[in-house]
């Protein structure tokens, strides 16, 4: 059974053309890596699955839903970690938990008791009380995945859910988010820039370039395909080796600001 | 419509605002400052000029000073916030837009009316007196009502611009001449033409002028056309902000 249906998606920002007439399907239970270089489409193609930004023009099924018609609906079936934090800062790990809780009218009872197991999952139980302020990094990822998983989504969308991060974290979340692929059932959809990471834990891999999908298979496949020994060399001599020259978006604008102001 | 998630995201912006002591008393600063220096600077002369006292002239204009700027700065929040912050995850959430608007936009409004209650309550010790304690009640009734206004002005500004670059253009040639083209720091008779209009059509001068009938007794445009403008401006800017802040994409 597919969970996800991408027909021939198209976004065009004024003659930019975003992403160009993509079709895709991701099984029940698969780990979907949805790879390409920076300006590829990823995020973009993300925005629109996710309700976030309307697709100028194809189709998408979510969950058996179409997002356009049924947003509500459509919501209550993913949950998703951003690129960018997005975790309130002055709250502590449990209220940014019963936030989510309420936004997604889970109830009480239900909510406290998942708010519990999924916090102690993450390993940020002992720190329910603490402001995210004092969070690390890892930690503020922890708990976005384990925010993500509270209304018991069926699909999770991860973009670049590692950025940043060192190899022991990395480790960790993956080791999580495997997890519960395998005991729930749930889909994974992610983006990375780490390619061992898709080749270690994808079941099947879309690459996409300039707004179009230029390769669809497994690792393997994908290796055989270029007659590569790692996916990050299949990648490679899917997408070129040249350096993707992309000008500064007023997100990366903001992006910069706060780091300088988080310094 | 979900009270629940109104009610959580208004309780998200007074946890954030208790929680940033430093913020509180930084943002007193100022109008700490304009009470000082305008009250007992311009004071012997406001005196001389057959107007009485200036403190209290100038406190309900100072009052109303700090509700429009932190009532804007937390409606302009929402820039940095739909990227970094809470409301991107909200954004996805299976509630809708306007559930999000009015929960912000009421938490924004409680603050800045808190920040305007503290800055009054500082007033007192500077000299201000109040007039009647009857009255006082539709102080912070109008406090409140100013504070929506400019929270709705805020989110409307928010939901057009992309980033932070343009905020300067907003502080400056928006933000700005509100607060002084409004009678906060000078009385409004016999004001040249251009002035006037420019004061008349600006919808803080009715909210100080409404805030000075309830806490000095004196109003310029009376209360009922203070009222009655007042509550025009937060419905249309509710409403504009609503609509913008509906078609934001993140």
């Amino acid at each position: 059974m597919n969970i996800i249906e991408v027909k021939n998606l198209t976004k065009r920002f004024g003659d930019f053309v975003a992403v160009d007439n993509i079709s895709f399907t991701v099984e029940k239970g698969e780990v979907f890596a949805f790879l390409g270089p920076n300006g590829a489409g990823k995020t973009t193609s993300i925005r629109m699955m996710t309700t976030l930004l309307a697709p100028s023009e194809g189709e998408i099924i979510l969950n058996g839903i179409n997002p356009q018609k049924d947003q509500a609906a459509a919501r209550k079936s993913f949950g998703i970690v951003f690129q960018d934090p997005s975790v309130g800062e002055e709250l502590t790990a449990y209220e940014n938990m019963e936030f989510h809780g309420v936004l997604y009218k889970v109830p009480k009872e239900v909510r406290r008791k998942r708010i519990e197991e999924l916090l102690k999952i993450v390993e940020l139980w002992d720190r329910k009380n603490h402001l995210v302020k004092t969070f690390s990094g890892g930690m503020r990822r922890r708990l976005e995945i384990a925010r993500g998983l509270l209304h018991h989504p069926k699909i999770l969308f991860l973009d670049e859910p590692t950025l940043g991060l060192d190899p022991q974290t990395r480790n960790h979340i993956w080791s999580y988010i495997m997890n519960l692929n395998n005991v729930e059932q749930i889909t994974i959809f992610f983006t990375t820039h780490y390619m061992g990471e898709a080749q270690d834990i994808a079941s099947k891999v879309v690459i996409i370039d300039r707004g179009k999908i230029v390769a669809t298979g497994t690792p393997s496949e994908l290796m055989k395909k270029t007659s590569a020994d790692s996916l990050e060399k299949a990648f490679l001599a899917l997408t070129g080796a040249t350096i993707r020259e992309e000008e500064a978006s007023p997100v990366d604008h903001l992006r910069m600001g706060r780091k300088m102001y988080h310094r | 419509m979900t009270l629940s998630v109104i009610y959580i995201l208004w309780l998200r912006q007074i946890k954030r605002y208790f929680r940033s002591k430093a913020r509180i008393v930084g943002s007193l600063g100022q109008p700490l400052l304009f009470l000082l220096a305008f009250g007992f600077g311009f004071g012997p002369i406001f005196q001389k000029a057959g107007q009485g006292n200036y403190i209290q002239f100038l406190t309900p204009g100072i009052i109303a000073m700090s509700i429009l700027f932190t009532a804007v700065f937390s409606g302009i929040e929402i820039i940095w916030d739909r990227q970094f912050g809470f409301l991107k995850e909200t954004l996805v959430a299976p509630v809708s837009r306007l559930e999000i608007m009015l929960g912000r936009t009421l938490g924004g409004a409680t603050v800045a009316t808190l920040q305007g209650v503290i800055v009054f309550v500082l007033s007192l010790f500077v000299g201000f007196h109040i007039y009647s304690l009857i009255a006082l009640p539709f102080a912070f009734i109008f406090m409140f009502f100013m504070a929506l206004l400019f929270t709705a002005l805020g989110t409307a500004i928010a939901s057009v611009l992309k980033d932070m670059q343009g905020f300067q253009l907003i502080m400056n040639f928006l933000i700005m001449p509100i607060f002084f083209l409004s009678g906060a720091l000078f009385p409004l008779d016999g004001l040249p033409k251009v002035i006037e209009v420019i004061v008349r059509c600006n919808p803080l001068s009715y909210g100080i002028d409404a805030l000075r009938a309830a806490l000095s007794g004196v109003a310029h445009f009376g209360l009922l056309n203070d009222s009655i403008f007042l509550f025009v401006g937060v419905v249309v800017l509710l409403f504009a902000g609503s609509f913008l802040f509906s078609k934001i994409e993140a």
